[in-house]
């Protein structure tokens, strides 16, 4: 594996299976009275969150901790980013004081990639701007392959797996890291959206594209339902958020049209009403929960990795 | 004033001799021809170098007044020099902006102090390059600094009647409207050539149609009004067309190309790396490829460096967050000889026109541009294009360095400028 994971298309089908078994041995963890490890004791993990994202720092933080390593939350807002600091200067800070890895939240596409050449220590991409999040791809994949693969799926990739991304495409680092992810672990994915929210050049992508969500229902075993977020709304993307809810959210109605064993996903914080029904997202085909509780699995597969070798944790003693 | 005897150059250009020799006296060619011979003259041994007149850059951003942190006149002029230019058209979106005369004479008199090059000054379109109320063009026009070309680069004069007034008013001093040619609503917040690394990339398009669409709007104006239209930096093969087709109209459109837009693809963006950000961006190889041809069959007239000089800071940082712009005037002419002479799409004649005579002329500039014979303006490059590719150097004489070739080798050398007969420029090092 690389030193760092700044995109899904820095895994190999082989990388991202040894994260999905890696995270599979530590899920085993979460169901003791002692959920902790001593494997990342005396390592420094440091989060660093130039946009607000709760659930991704908390998530990243509970992996740390559950791997004995010391975590630092910085985040930019209060700090000597706001006022005026640049990225170079705080990775500059971050090295002077020994971070081994660095998991950066940044609005700006590519902040990841440019905090990789500054610093010597890991870094994780934990979302940067509209370009990816790739733990989002593995903890999705890690869903999915526990759900719709018997037993543990140890060892198993997604392959033939149908999944329907749907959604505000362009903007979603999200659907970027799933297209790349989901096709390297062999499922065949589609992309539902206005072709508003596509990339003008996404027939370059290894995934298929649909305007209509309808026909692509049925030939789904996932829906991944975006975010769409509020400056949309208001720039000619659609006519209207009504309207959007209309062609491409997912309610009780739709949710029929899916095979039986089908599931839904949605990487949060979601608009119930909007892209996805309050129905829905309580149904018992949402994974919606499950998605947060695999989300710190797999991050703890992720730094584990990254910082502690390729042997194998001695989970289950 | 020392004279110097060239001896053994190749001339480049309109009426191009052989190997021959070319004595310069009193800022004046006095004589060309084989076995010349003066006494009193240095003599400098070019064998093996091309001469061609004097270049002339229609695009260079000197930053001064206001970000002399970047670049001033001083070193700006040095850089050109050292790149074979003789002449550079300073863009007006300093600070102050230069849409008065007061700042264009400025800057006029800044190069006059300098002395590695001249320097015309560009006036502003309009006032503070708002995009609302024209700057005093006619005043500009009549100040020391004989403005002649307007541009608001850097920003597009996006309003049609704005733009059509401007063209209409600059007619009566043989002005020359520069457009920067970027619909300002189909680039909102724009990063990258919209295709298909933009889109791997999660970076805001930038599409193709955004310069297009107004440099189709700006020919049809020209035509209208019957008043001159150049188009700055051409980046798509699109553009290209629709200037093409204004010039078989026999409309009075020029347009200009950039070394990096000749040979850069936005294949390089896919490290973030911001010193490949610029206005506009780079394209696609389809692009290059076409810019190529359009500049080899004239369609575009010239090659002009828009150089812009940022301070390291306002590079080292996200790429959404760094400034538009490279440097360009110490390479243009090696990547010339890269893309335009060694693909065998352009002789050196063709290059002395693209990079001299046509920009010259554009510029409205007297005493460039002129072709190397008797009696002519001084004003010469010497070039060695068998020079081994070397790399490109980070740092040069701009106060800047983001040069996006660096480390990249290219080929050949300039080896001597000459500025109304003095050498700016000897050994390849400032004079």
């Amino acid at each position: 594996m690389k030193r760092h994971l700044i995109s899904a298309a820095d895994l190999s089908r082989g990388d991202a299976l040894l994260i999905l078994d890696t995270a599979e041995e530590l899920a085993s963890l979460a169901d003791r009275p002692i959920k902790k490890l001593p494997t990342l004791r005396g390592r420094t993990v440091v989060n660093l969150f130039f946009e607000d994202s709760t659930r991704t720092r908390i998530s990243f933080e509970a992996a740390a901790k559950r791997l004995s390593a010391d975590v630092i939350n910085f985040s930019a807002k209060g700090s000597s980013v706001a006022k005026g600091e640049s990225l170079k200067d705080t990775a500059l800070t971050l090295e002077a004081m020994g971070a081994d890895a660095v998991v950066i939240r940044h609005s700006a596409s590519g902040a990841a990639h440019r905090l990789a050449g500054w610093v010597r220590g890991s870094v994780v991409n934990a979302g940067d701007g509209t370009h990816e999040h790739p733990t989002q791809a593995l903890l999705d994949a890690f869903t999915i392959r526990r759900k719709l693969r018997a037993a543990s799926g140890r060892g198993a990739g997604l392959d033939g797996i149908r999944v329907t991304i749907v959604g505000d495409v362009l903007h979603s680092r999200v659907a970027r890291s799933n297209v790349l992810l989901l096709s390297t672990l062999g499922a065949e994915v589609t992309l539902a959206a206005p072709p508003t929210l596509l990339p003008l050049a996404v027939d370059t992508w290894p995934c298929a594209v649909s305007y209509d969500l309808d026909t692509a229902l049925p030939k789904s075993d996932v829906v991944m339902m975006l975010r769409v977020q509020q400056e949309r709304m208001t720039d000619a993307y659609f006519p209207s958020v009504r309207e959007y809810s209309r062609r491409y959210g997912l309610d009780t109605a739709r949710m029929a049209r899916l095979p039986d064993h089908a599931i839904v996903l949605h990487p949060g914080p979601m608009n119930r009403g909007v892209e996805i029904a309050a129905e829905v997202a309580d149904s018992a085909r949402s994974m919606i929960v499950e998605q947060v509780a695999n989300g710190v699995t797999t991050r703890m597969a992720v730094l584990y990795l990254l910082l502690g070798g390729t042997e194998f944790p001695e989970v289950a003693s | 004033m020392t004279a110097w005897l060239i001896k053994g150059a190749v001339i480049a250009g309109p009426g191009g001799h052989g190997v021959t020799d070319v004595l310069l006296a009193d800022g004046t060619i006095t004589a060309i021809g084989a076995g010349l011979s003066d006494a009193g003259a240095q003599v400098l041994d070019a064998a093996g170098l091309i001469a061609l007149p004097g270049l002339v850059d229609l695009h260079t951003h000197l930053r001064e007044p206001g970000r002399e942190d970047a670049e001033t006149v001083e070193t700006g002029t040095r850089a050109a020099a050292l790149g074979g230019f003789t002449a550079v058209h300073a863009m007006a979106n300093t600070e102050p902006v230069a849409d008065t005369a007061g700042v264009v004479e400025q800057v006029w008199r800044l190069g006059r102090a300098a002395g590695h090059c001249d320097v015309q000054p560009v006036g502003a379109v309009t006032v503070g390059l708002g995009g609302t109320r024209l700057a005093e063009l006619g005043t500009m026009a009549d100040s020391a600094a004989r403005v002649r070309v307007f541009s608001d680069d850097g920003r597009c004069v996006a309003d049609p009647l704005l733009m059509r007034r401007a063209l209409e008013y600059v007619k009566a001093f043989d002005g020359v409207i520069a457009q920067h040619a970027q619909d300002p609503r189909l680039t909102e917040g724009a990063q990258l050539n919209e295709g298909e690394i933009s889109g791997r990339l999660g970076l805001a398009g930038w599409p193709a149609v955004a310069e297009e669409a107004i440099i189709a709007r700006d020919c049809l104006l020209a035509a209208h009004v019957g008043s001159a239209l150049h188009v700055c930096h051409v980046s798509t093969a699109g553009s290209a067309e629709i200037i093409r087709w204004a010039k078989s109209k026999g409309w009075p459109v020029t347009a200009e190309v950039t070394p990096h837009h000749l040979l850069l693809t936005d294949e390089v963006a896919v490290g973030y790396d911001p010193v490949f950000k610029v206005n506009p961006p780079l394209r696609t190889a389809a692009d290059v490829a076409e810019l190529r041809r359009a500049l080899a069959d004239g369609t575009i007239d010239c090659v002009a460096t828009d150089h812009a000089p940022h301070p390291v800071e306002a590079k080292e940082t996200e790429w959404s967050e760094a400034a538009f712009g490279m440097t360009g005037l110490e390479t243009a002419l090696r990547v010339v000889q890269q893309a335009m002479v060694d693909t065998g799409l352009l002789d050196w004649p063709g290059v002395a026109d693209r990079m001299s005579v046509r920009p010259a002329r554009i510029g409205r500039l007297t005493g460039h541009g002129m072709p190397l014979a008797e009696g002519g303006p001084a004003n010469l490059t010497l070039y060695d294009p068998a020079a081994p590719a070397e790399a490109v150097s980070p740092v040069g004489a701009s106060k800047s360095r983001n040069t996006p070739f660096a480390g990249m080798a290219l080929p050949g050398r300039v080896v001597a400028t000459f500025l109304h007969g003095t050498p700016t420029v000897l050994d390849g090092k400032l004079a």
